[in-house]
């Protein structure tokens, strides 16, 4: 998603003009005391130490063993601070940070619902932190069972017949997914060349089609924001290996055609990926392997409510159709008679794409995965969608006439805005997501997707209130009052964190990417 | 449900503003056909006291009673439980990917720590903020290598971790670069002849394990030679980062990229994943690094602050010609191993390392003591390969008793006769003296 | 925004400044406004040929990377090496300072190719709508 903030010396002029900084905002923020904190390469004092550990026993010394040139002795630059340090420092930079369990977060694509706090304890049971990944089959049947058993779940949630399981993201279970279509086609004699992708996609998906050695064709979205039938059928012919769709796609709109369309592909022996990033929508209403999708990789920390923890990790589960199963990477998890076992050795799955990532896949994420299934249960998981779907329209209905809305089509669980309506007064779509700071919540997804200019993408997820949705709605209500009133107050937001706008543009022209004795930054 | 906050009341209210009767309306543009007509068949709902139950009972089928004596690319250290106390605050977990920098400073100085900490303990001068894991980040090593000499192969020690080879050469089937593995020698190192002879000017880079899957320090300095003189790049990979605590820098060594994973920071092995993968990089190449990076800069008031930044090599912008496809990274994997790294510091660092380095001396002198000796002559680190016979059925033994033993290496190397009777095992700060006594004991018996 | 008279135009939005055989080239004043604040430019070396209608080289800015485009065929006789360091100057200068290479031309019909100045704002204010 593009961050275009870009700092410009003419936003002097707004920072001096009344914004008031002293009243509270309308989502609740008000002031409070932050702490400067610099970094840990710049405090503590020699000698200093955080831990306890058993002491180093006599006699085993590294230099009667190892040559010296491949020794060296304490690391200059490290830091020396004792444990209060440490823990003042980290808890001092956790509250400069907006989480999901700050307030509300609603980032279009990246689905910020609530992260459960008992899968969190259950990732932590002893039997799953600390079991090592190459624990013998006999030693790990609960791991092994647990990511059986979420398989069959994830596969029959998406309608397909089996899931691989390793990919530690998104964007890995996308590059799975197309080296399963690239093995497919040369199984079949003709690899095929290209990858029909939408205008509406994700920047992983050309990313990861080029990285397979296919040339993106883009597709034009209609005036509706859909995808149309005629489109891929003049674009679809022999050379085509996939269409890549999201659906609903990055408008929040569902691809009603997307029957006749996987139709189309399926026709000339192609094959329709799917990104799952938007799975949260159609939860228990209606299913992708059912559409005509034959690959789709999903987001277990967006769908499935693992932390997204600043960025990660993630993990990326892919389903397949019943065609690319011999295809499927390595390893997978088969149930013979009571007992579970990790097939590794490809003499098993002769024509598997390989492996993507060591060892198994991120079973920190499977257990909190599993744990949310199995409380939500099948109207649960139905809820989520329903209630997800029900929370965006409503925002959409309150903002709508507020804030310029590109396309009429009905959305299911995000919608897009723009800001042409705030335009002429020189307010651009990242003014807007700042000034909401101030109000005391997280901005949309801004300048994503790309066919919308200057987008605003607000995706609340089910796990909001009503409450929130209407302090969201007056606090949207009220900025767009105020960029015709008063776009300095604009310009100069945000004004109540602890940092005003960056400069990026400093950041990338000269670069720094780390600590350095002396470090300044010009 | 406690997570889904709607009253029937709420319910009625937003349908009416949407202009609609039911919930079910909403969905129109889901054509009939399309949707699912029956409930998903999973398992029924449940509630937490029984889930907990649940989940402990499924727990408690991995025998996790002992610290395992297996390394092999994912090792059990002290996590200080301070760690997770700060790991879990609601800021750090919670939070996005930091795009809107002004409200996520806490996880970008975290970041730009993180990065730091993987300069000092690498050598080199830029790391990026995290990969997925160790053998991805070596893949993205690789490609990096091709893309900046725009040669198509690529020289691989045997002695690197098979799940690091394994998924290179998956990668490298999309792009049809070339690999070719080098044996490694009676010591345990890479062949160094063989190396020699296998580096041409096609070669795009030369990759090797440090310490490698054996646990033994490989010959990083003449390889990265080795490589310098074919004009290709010198890429090491590290799985037991607690050994840079004590071995010389990669960067010093000769590396032009260093990868591996920090799982032994703050991570505990959780089956094999999350963990943070780390990439480091000299400084010339990074324009072509893959993945996230943190940069210093100033706010409009002239104080320091933390953005990403170099945003263009990524495939949000770059689309089709981006670095990677890279989005997420390992962000709390990576913050679990920069807060320990923050306690350990310095002086805990070089403890630790230096105890680990004795833990492994004492696991060879006890196997020694109960008859087993290695299977390598070159120096080792924490782990070692032993020779114990049998080593399928030793480990069969050992977990009836619940103890991990290790892992037997003919797993991984089927074709090599010498690797039959042979035992990957280490030892950490969690493994005892008496502990150790009594699994070399057990291995004997 | 500004578009002097005396330079030629392509509807990649790069300039040429004819003079005999050597022709100088940069991006315009819309390209800098478009791009942003100019982070990095990659140029190509002396000595490098180049096809009218291929890319010479990478404007980068904090949001965008676009390819630079060359407006005539031959052979690079100059490189503005100090942009590496000032991308800047691509901003503030777009036709003088933030010249980026001069090529010597193969084929001296191509450029009557070129936009003048009146037809490639008019080009630009057709893509504004």
């Amino acid at each position: 998603m593009a961050n275009p903030t870009g700092w410009k010396p003419s936003m002097e002029k707004g920072a001096a003009a009344g914004a008031d900084s002293q009243e509270n905002g309308l989502m609740g923020a008000t002031r409070g005391l932050a702490m400067e904190e610099p970094l840990v390469f710049e405090q503590g004092s020699p000698g200093r130490v955080g831990v306890s550990l058993p002491p180093v026993p006599a006699g085993a010394d590294p230099a009667a063993e190892i040559p010296a040139a491949l020794l060296r002795g304490e690391i200059a630059g490290m830091p020396e601070m004792g444990e209060l340090e440490v823990v003042r420092h980290f808890t001092r930079l956790s509250q400069w940070n907006w989480g999901i369990d700050t307030g509300f977060y609603p980032l279009g694509s990246c689905t910020m619902k609530y992260n459960p706090k008992s899968s969190e304890a259950l990732a932590r049971l002893p039997g799953f932190a600390g079991a090592h990944p190459l624990l013998p089959g006999s030693m790990s049947q609960g791991a092994l069972e647990l990511i059986y058993e979420l398989e069959r779940s994830l596969s029959e949630v998406a309608g397909f017949p089996a899931s691989v399981m390793s990919p530690a993201a998104g964007a890995q279970g996308e590059l799975v997914g197309l080296m399963m279509i690239r093995a497919y086609h040369v199984a079949r004699g003709n690899p095929r060349h290209k990858v029909l992708i939408p205008d509406t996609a994700h920047g992983t998906n050309p990313a990861s089609a080029a990285f397979n050695g296919y040339s993106t064709v883009q597709l034009e979205s209609g005036p509706d924001g859909r995808l149309h039938p005629e489109t891929v059928a003049k674009a679809m012919d022999e050379d085509v290996a996939a269409i890549m769709i999201t659906n609903p796609n990055t408008l929040g709109i569902f691809e009603s055609h997307i029957a006749e369309i996987a139709a189309i592909v399926h026709a000339k022996g192609g094959l329709v990926y799917g990104d799952g990033a938007n799975f949260n929508a159609l939860l228990g209403v209606a299913r992708p392997g059912d559409m005509g999708f034959d690959v789709m990789q999903y987001n277990l920390h967006k769908t499935f409510a693992t932390p997204h923890g600043g960025g990660g990790p993630g993990s990326g589960p892919v389903g397949v159709a019943e065609a690319l199963i011999p295809f499927m990477p390595l390893p997978v998890v088969v149930k013979e008679g009571e007992t579970y076992r990790l097939v590794t050795d490809p003499a098993e799955r002769p024509s598997t794409v390989g492996k993507v990532r060591e060892f198994w896949g991120n079973m920190g994420m499977f257990v909190r995965a599993w744990a949310l299934i199995r409380e939500l249960g099948p109207e649960g998981l139905r809820r989520v969608a329903e209630l997800a779907v029900l929370n965006a329209n409503y925002v959409r209905s309150e903002l709508k006439g507020h804030f310029n809305l590109p396309y009429e089509t009905e959305t299911l669980h995000e919608v897009v805005f723009d800001d042409k309506l705030q335009k002429d007064a020189g307010v651009t779509t990242m003014d807007l997501a700042k000034r909401l700071i101030d109000h005391g919540s997280h901005p949309p997804t801004v300048y994503f997707p790309l066919v919308v200019h200057g987008a605003l993408m607000i995706e609340p997820t089910e796990t909001e209130s009503k409450e929130t949705l209407d302090q969201f709605v007056a606090a949207m209500r009220s900025i767009a009052a105020e960029s015709k009133a008063n776009p300095e107050a604009l310009k100069a937001a945000p004004l109540k964190t602890v940092r005003a706008r960056l400069d990026e543009t400093r950041a990338a022209r000269k670069p720094v990417l780390r600590w350095t004795p002396g470090m300044k930054v010009e | 449900m406690r997570y889904h906050p709607h009253t029937p009341g709420d319910v009625r209210q937003m349908l009416d503003v949407c202009g609609v009767s039911s919930i079910s309306d909403l969905f129109r543009s889901i054509p009939a056909r399309l949707r699912l007509e029956r409930p998903l068949d999973v398992p029924a709902a449940t509630d937490e006291v029984s889930l907990l139950a649940e989940f402990q009972r499924l727990a408690a089928r991995n025998r996790t009673e002992h610290p395992p004596f297996i390394g092999a690319g994912a090792y059990a250290h002290h996590v200080p439980p301070v760690v997770d106390q700060l790991l879990l605050r609601g800021e750090f977990f919670t939070a996005y990917t930091p795009y809107q920098p002004e409200i996520a400073q806490g996880t970008l100085q975290a970041l730009f720590e993180w990065q730091t900490f993987v300069t000092l303990l690498t050598g080199l001068e830029i790391s990026n903020a995290s990969m997925y894991d160790g053998a991805s980040a070596t893949a993205e090593a690789v490609l990096l290598a091709t893309r900046t000499t725009s040669r198509d192969k690529v020289v691989v020690s045997a002695a690197l971790h098979p799940e690091y080879r394994k998924v290179l050469s998956t990668y490298l089937a999309s792009t049809g670069d070339e690999i070719v593995t080098v044996p490694y020698g009676p010591d345990g190192r890479t062949d160094l002849a063989a190396l020699d002879a296998a580096v041409d000017d096609r070669t795009a880079a030369v990759v090797l394990g440090y310490p490698n899957f054996f646990g033994v320090i490989d010959a990083l300095p003449e390889a990265a030679a080795i490589a310098k003189r074919g004009g290709a790049l010198a890429i090491s990979a590290t799985s037991e980062a607690v050994s840079l605590g004590l071995l010389q820098a990669p960067g010093a060594l000769g590396a032009d990229v260093a990868v591996g994973t920090l799982q032994s920071f703050g991570n505990g092995v959780s089956f094999g994943g999350p963990a943070p993968g780390f990439l480091a990089i000299r400084e010339g190449l990074v324009r072509q690094m893959p993945g996230r990076v943190a940069g210093a800069t100033v706010d409009r008031t002239g104080r320091r602050g933390f953005v990403l930044t170099l945003s263009t090599r990524e495939q949000h912008i770059r689309r089709e010609k981006a670095t990677s496809n890279i989005c997420t990274n390992a962000g709390l994997a990576a913050l679990a191993a920069t807060i320990h790294l923050s306690l350990l510091g310095k002086g805990g660092l070089a403890h630790l390392a230096r105890l680990n380095h004795a833990r492994g001396k004492q696991l060879r002198d006890a196997m020694k003591k109960a008859g087993f000796g290695l299977r390598f002559t070159g120096p080792t680190f924490n782990e070692a390969a032993f020779e114990v016979g049998d080593a399928q059925a030793v480990v069969d033994r050992l977990a009836k008793r619940g103890i991990a033993a290790g892992v037997p290496l003919s797993r991984w190397y089927p074709d090599d006769p010498r690797m039959k009777g042979a035992l990957l095992s280490v030892a950490t700060e969690l493994h005892t003296p008496e502990l150790i006594e009594l699994f070399a004991q057990s291995v004997r018996e | 925004m500004n578009f002097p008279d005396d330079l030629k135009y392509t509807r990649d939005h790069e300039w040429a400044r004819v003079q005999g055989a050597k022709v100088t080239v940069g991006i315009t004043d819309f390209a800098q406004d478009q791009l942003g604040d100019v982070v990095y430019v990659e140029l190509p070396e002396v000595g490098d040929v180049v096809k009218k209608g291929e890319t010479f080289g990478v404007v980068e800015s904090t949001k965008a990377v676009s390819d630079l485009f060359a407006p005539i065929s031959g052979k690079v006789v100059e490189v503005n090496g100090p942009l590496v360091d000032a991308p800047e100057t691509v901003n503030e200068d777009p036709y003088e300072e933030g010249w980026m290479i001069v090529v010597e031309a193969s084929d001296p019909k191509e450029l009557t190719e070129l936009l003048d100045a009146p037809a490639y704002r008019k080009f630009v204010e057709e893509e504004q709508e």
